[in-house]
């Protein structure tokens, strides 16, 4: 991470100033940074909303009724995650989220998700491998119903808005496929490595 | 499949959801105003505790993107893709689409309303906006989210995930489409 962030500032300001042109670097620094606090005061709203529905579930026992559902699944894939930890409902709800295109109720889902993973981490500032495994699954997650892009056709005229449905589905099976392995393939380097 | 089915879906997953983890809570006995206060709650100090990571990578896309770095890239990688038989116009999608989510939604939509929604641009462009994720922002907020700063592989994948699901969808669209 720290060379990738770093390839991206020395290299911009490098071709900035091959350029003659470094005024853009203030620019694109100050626009990042004030929209980065745009984002984040922006996913309060949303954030909040769940978190709260959220908590209404799990003291309900929805959460633990989802993970114990998704249990058999889930437990291949987590190792390390203890079979009744809450961790696994916040995972799968997360999932579902994602497929179901409900950007905003995934993120917070995700966050349980996350702190539950830090919690069997014991907090230290190294990902885990239950951490990466979940990453993997969910940036080459499924949306079944893309509704934005969907709305997006629809307004440029399109004949058949969903038509893409059906390639989105195929394409995503193959990503998604490739980063499960991936992501099995990397741990067990990084476990011999030692890392 | 009709887009009135898929619209009808999409508006009832919410309510459908709110109904039944109330209705749930309700029969269990759950004090549902104390507990979604008590949950929302967690909803500010989270979004606080991303800033600094946010910041972190916000700025460095933003000095890699107004400085023209990012189109260097794109134009490194042309002959590579144009050999493969794969559009140049999509690339700037393909490039932007790990970074910013509002970035490449922008391009995609510019894209489908520059070709058609119909053309294969335009089609390669919709199915690349599924398949695809903002990989760099989603590390970076979920990791931020619990203080992890050591990424592992987990960049790897999803970048590798990212890269896999461009030629895939290049893949399928031909067939579909072509």
């Amino acid at each position: 991470m720290n060379a990738i962030w770093l390839f991206f500032l020395l290299g911009g300001i490098g071709i900035a100033a091959a350029r003659g042109d470094v005024q853009k670097v203030t620019d694109g620094a100050l626009k990042g940074a004030e929209m980065a606090v745009e984002v984040a005061l922006g996913l309060i709203g949303a954030m909040a909303l769940w978190l709260g529905i959220m908590r209404i579930a799990q003291e309900a026992g929805l959460i633990d009724l989802v993970a114990r559902i998704a249990r058999p699944f889930l437990i291949r894939l987590f190792p390390s995650i203890p079979s009744n930890h809450p961790a696994l409902g916040h995972i799968l709800m997360n999932l579902s989220a994602n497929v179901l295109g409900l950007g905003s109720a995934a993120t917070p889902f995700g966050m349980k998700a996350m702190q539950a993973m830090q919690e069997l981490n014991q907090n230290r500032p190294e990902a885990s491998e239950a951490m990466c495994t979940f990453l993997a699954l969910n940036t080459s997650c499924i949306t079944l119903i893309p509704a934005t892009i969907i709305s997006v056709r629809v307004a440029a005229g399109s004949a058949n808005p969903t038509e893409i449905v059906g390639p989105t589905i195929l394409a995503t099976m193959v990503g998604m496929t490739v980063a499960v392995t991936a992501d099995q393939l990397l741990r067990s380097y990084y476990r011999r490595r030692g890392g | 499949m009709p887009a009135a089915i898929l619209d009808t879906l999409s508006q009832w997953t919410v309510p459908v959801l709110f109904a039944v983890v109330l209705a749930a809570g309700a029969l269990r006995g759950v004090k549902v105003y104390d507990a979604f206060v008590a949950g929302a709650e967690e909803g500010f100090s989270i979004a606080v505790k991303l800033i600094p990571y946010l910041v972190a990578m916000l700025t460095a896309i933003g000095i890699f993107r107004e400085t023209g770095a990012m189109d260097m890239v794109m134009a490194l990688l042309h002959p590579i893709t144009s050999s493969l038989g794969i559009p140049g116009e999509i690339l700037p999608l393909a490039v932007m689409r790990p970074l910013s989510g509002s970035g490449a939604l922008g391009v995609a939509t510019e894209l489908i309303q520059t070709y058609g929604a119909d053309s294969f641009i335009g089609r390669l462009a919709s199915t690349m906006q599924g398949t695809t994720d903002t990989t760099f922002f989603v590390l970076t907020i979920y990791f931020g989210a619990v203080g992890v700063r050591r990424y592992k592989y987990s960049l790897y994948t999803g970048l590798l995930a990212d890269v896999t699901s461009f030629f895939a969808s290049v893949y399928f669209c031909k067939i579909f489409f072509k």
